[in-house]
């Protein structure tokens, strides 16, 4: 009785994991439903984008946004009295539910640290996001142009290009922070966005050089399209792969940089706050004060990491040579079953 | 060739010249060339700001103080540079960059080679167990890397890479064992992923790896290897048949017999001319051409006792034996170097705290060549590690990525099928064909090494260009910042016209057309 039951189990299953799979997979879906699919199976990708909404939740809330107060009691810039000695954390391992007043600690003029890191967070997620955007408009716009009409605008792009092979982004990064001054976030991320988008527009070129000889273009234009319909109706949404998983990589990029920037002292200064600000304001208390500079950096490596995992998601949901690859366990399993059924 | 290089060039020049250029008028408009004046409350104030004007030649169109910076430039080609002056501390900025230079080269070699030789292998062992819980772990390792900023890894490099082990050197008494046995364990794991195989070779690997580790450990704090560290005869003799073993092992396997009793020898005669040229280290007053000199005879020797012993495929037994003679060859310096550890950090200019967190070598420090670089090491230890784990990462995911490629390629499965073993498939066909396309990534990493040296050099105080960049941009001195963006894209071109090359001589695919 059982074992005719394991028979018919083992035959299901391995229906599922042969034709099943394939099957779902090519079952009418259109391009970008299988890639988000593919997406939504990457466990680091979702682990990654749960965390960083948490981080931005966060960070936003707490503070609040402009004029709208937040719900945290303290604001990053006013003092307070030290609670524990030295400003040292309310918050440990053995009071780890109750995590009290100063849960990040405080500095040496009693300012609240988690305060001071949730509103660092707030404006390095907007230097991101701001230079995200930026080089995915410019770096699109300009690779589309340079590798559709090829020409002198293809000849410039190229040699700006190589330009920034010549000297390190960093370089660039501190004259442009310089220039606009240690201004805001935004102004920052304008800046910066200025320069990164160079890799982009790169790519997008070079993905738009092979795309224009495609029969679909062609045709677009036999039927009378416009250039710039055929650009951004026909051939965009075949380069997005490309643009989407770049744009992500370089927001990781941009959050080190931004840091590294303020941390010289040419991106955010003083009394504009930022995670590397806050790191190069306390470095030198790192022997009296850990605290103060444990936690700016473990909200960087954070946002970081999670952005980059977001990236390598993308790019294997966009690769169509990525397969799934079952795990060690469903693969022994698998086998398993496939000898059950063989001795029989 | 050569005008397909000629060419090159000339395109990158001009594209240097664009960007001085722009750098120049953005500078001009960036920095603030009265910013101490600003505060001041001087009474002849007007008169200040007219002498700045006039020592700037600020009145001059930025345009035009450009073509004048380039005449500069340009005198450097006839032997007369002219780079202008750091107008804060008055110093010619030939002269500041005179140490600059070397010293960033120095980090920067040194940290790119290293990073290139620990990516690739582990890169090529990631590729290998593809999909395998040390695949998984190193694929984090390098996210991690990636996002680490560097800043902050130097500060904690400070704290842990220097202080505590400074003071742990002095007063080497363990509070905990834990911390030991989890590292332990660790190399254990390490080594049971990258070695992979069944479930017995893999609990063997495990406990061997952790056993060696632990008792590693035990003898270094055991017999105060700290405070004296050597390699001695013995540690020459042990490592350099170890390192025979693992050559041969890599290039022909262990079954050549040939191969491994010639690089055996290599490693007797290593140990054979150990006194001879302690005596020769003691007696002659040594320099890096005698170095190199030593190297080369070492090489020498190498390549006769691969040719003495032959085997099927001597070219095999040669390389073989070579790579074991620079290592031993290598050894035998380390040790030199080392003896001169107690008298190191006996120096009151070191006072007991040897590895070191500021500058390029200590100061007031005078010593022969053996102790100078000793403390050039010291000092480059820091740095180095903040620099190799920014670009460790980008090397490990493409070497992995690029092996993973190359191992899918029909002629792995030709290799494969007409009986090679898997070592001979990996070493010979895999691996030679992956690494192509780093030539191409070289260049590219070599800027984000110059890059991350701005950062590293700042904190560590290392006197490089780096720090030069900072320094100047800080104190608004355009003539240095000019300085560092020629020098830099100098030798950044000069990196890419290397690769470039590289590419070229090393696959044939590549055509050529100028």
């Amino acid at each position: 009785m059982s074992t005719n039951y394991d028979n018919q189990n083992s035959a299901d299953l391995d229906e599922v994991g042969d034709n099943a799979i394939e099957a779902k997979e090519t079952e009418g879906l259109s391009q970008g439903r299988i890639v988000f699919q593919k997406f939504l199976r990457h466990k680091g990708a979702m682990i990654s984008i749960g965390v960083l909404a948490i981080v931005a939740l966060f960070a936003f809330t707490a503070l609040g946004v402009g004029a709208i107060p937040g719900w945290w009691q303290f604001t990053h810039t006013a003092s307070g009295p030290v609670v524990n000695p030295g400003g040292a954390p309310t918050w440990s391992l053995s009071n780890i539910f109750s995590p009290g007043q100063h849960p990040f600690g405080q500095d040496e003029i009693g300012r609240d640290n988690f305060a001071r890191v949730m509103k660092g967070t707030q404006i390095s997620l907007v230097v991101m996001v701001i230079i995200g955007a930026v080089c995915l408009v410019i770096g699109t716009v300009v690779g589309a142009l340079a590798g559709y009409y090829r020409g002198w605008i293809d000849s410039v792009l190229m040699r700006i290009t190589d330009a920034f092979v010549i000297l390190p982004v960093i370089v660039v990064g501190s004259i442009l922070g310089v220039l606009v001054g240690g201004a805001s976030g935004p102004m920052l991320g304008l800046a910066l966005g200025a320069i990164l988008w160079v890799g982009l527009a790169r790519l997008v070129r070079g993905d738009f050089l092979s795309l224009r000889e495609r029969e679909f273009v062609d045709s677009a234009r036999v039927a009378g399209a416009s250039d710039f319909r055929i650009m951004f109706k026909h051939m965009l949404p075949n380069a997005m792969g490309v643009i989407i998983v770049n744009t992500t990589l370089i927001m990781s990029q941009a959050i080190v940089l931004e840091a590294s920037l303020s941390y010289l002292g040419f991106g955010i200064q003083p009394p504009g706050i930022s995670l590397g600000q806050l790191i190069s304001e306390y470095q030198t208390s790192f022997a009296t004060r850990p605290w103060l500079f444990w936690w700016p950096g473990l909200f960087i490596i954070v946002i970081a990491l999670c952005v980059n995992f977001i990236g390598d998601g993308l790019r294997d949901a966009f690769d169509p040579r990525m397969k799934t690859i079952p795990s060690w366990r469903k693969m022994k399993k698998a086998e398993r079953m496939a000898q059950k059924g063989a001795k029989r | 060739m050569i005008r397909f290089i000629l060419r090159r060039l000339l395109s990158t020049a001009l594209v240097l010249l664009v960007v001085t250029f722009v750098l120049y008028l953005l500078l001009n408009v960036a920095l603030d060339f009265f910013w101490d004046l600003r505060a001041s409350t001087s009474p002849n104030i007007a008169a200040l700001y007219e002498s700045r004007t006039r020592l700037l030649d600020l009145d001059t169109p930025a345009v035009v103080r450009y073509f004048k910076w380039l005449a500069g430039v340009g005198g450097c080609v006839v032997g007369q540079c002219d780079l202008g002056i750091a107008w804060k501390s008055g110093q010619e900025v030939t002269d500041q960059l005179q140490g600059a230079i070397v010293n960033t080269i120095k980090l920067i070699t040194a940290s790119t080679i290293v990073a290139i030789i620990l990516g690739i292998a582990v890169g090529m062992i990631s590729a290998i167990r593809q999909y395998s819980g040390f695949d998984y772990f190193i694929t984090f390792v390098s996210f991690l890397l990636y996002s680490l900023p560097v800043f902050w890894v130097a500060v904690l490099l400070k704290q842990y890479g220097a202080i505590e082990i400074n003071n742990f050197i002095n007063d080497p008494t363990l509070s905990s064992w834990v911390p030991i046995i989890l590292v332990c364990l660790a190399m254990g794991l390490f080594w049971m992923g990258a070695l992979g195989g069944g479930a017995k070779r893999r609990l063997i690997t495990f406990s061997a790896a952790s056993i060696i580790t632990f008792a590693t450990i035990y003898y270094i704090l055991a017999s105060g290897w700290l405070q004296q560290p050597s390699i001695g005869i013995v540690g020459i003799i042990v490592i350099g048949a170890g390192a025979a073993v693992v050559m041969t092992f890599l290039s022909t396997g262990l079954k050549n017999k040939r191969v491994l009793y010639a690089t055996l020898s290599i490693a007797v005669i290593g140990a054979l001319l150990y006194m001879p040229l302690q005596y020769l280290f003691y007696y002659v007053e040594m320099n890096w051409l005698w170095m190199f000199g030593l190297l080369i005879v070492a090489i020498g020797v190498a390549v006769a006792v691969g040719l003495a012993f032959r085997g099927p495929d001597p070219w095999d037994t040669v390389r073989t034996t070579s790579f074991t003679a620079i290592i031993i060859a290598f050894l035998i310096f380390a040790d030199r170097v080392l003896q001169g550890w107690t008298e190191y950090s006996n120096d009151p200019a070191i006072n007991n705290r040897p590895i070191a967190t500021i500058g390029a070598s200590a100061p007031n420090m005078d010593g022969d060549f053996w102790l100078t670089n000793l403390d050039s090491f010291t000092h480059l230890l820091l740095p180095s590690i903040a620099l190799i784990l920014i670009s460790f990462a980008s090397y490990t995911r493409y070497t992995r990525g690029s092996m993973l490629e190359v191992m899918g390629q029909d002629y792995i499965r030709t290799a494969r099928a007409k009986g090679l073993n898997e070592r001979t498939v990996i070493m010979r066909h895999a691996l030679r064909n992956a690494l192509l396309p780093l030539a191409s990534i070289i260049p590219v990493d070599i800027i984000t090494m110059i890059g991350g040296a701005v950062i590293t050099e700042t904190i560590f105080g290392w006197n490089g260009m780096g720090k030069l960049f900072i320094d100047s941009m800080r104190q608004s001195e355009l003539d240095p910042i000019m300085a560092y963006i020629l020098i830099t894209g100098l030798l950044a071109i000069i990196a890419n016209l290397v690769a470039d090359f590289l590419y070229a001589v090393l696959d044939p695919r590549i055509r050529v057309n100028a």
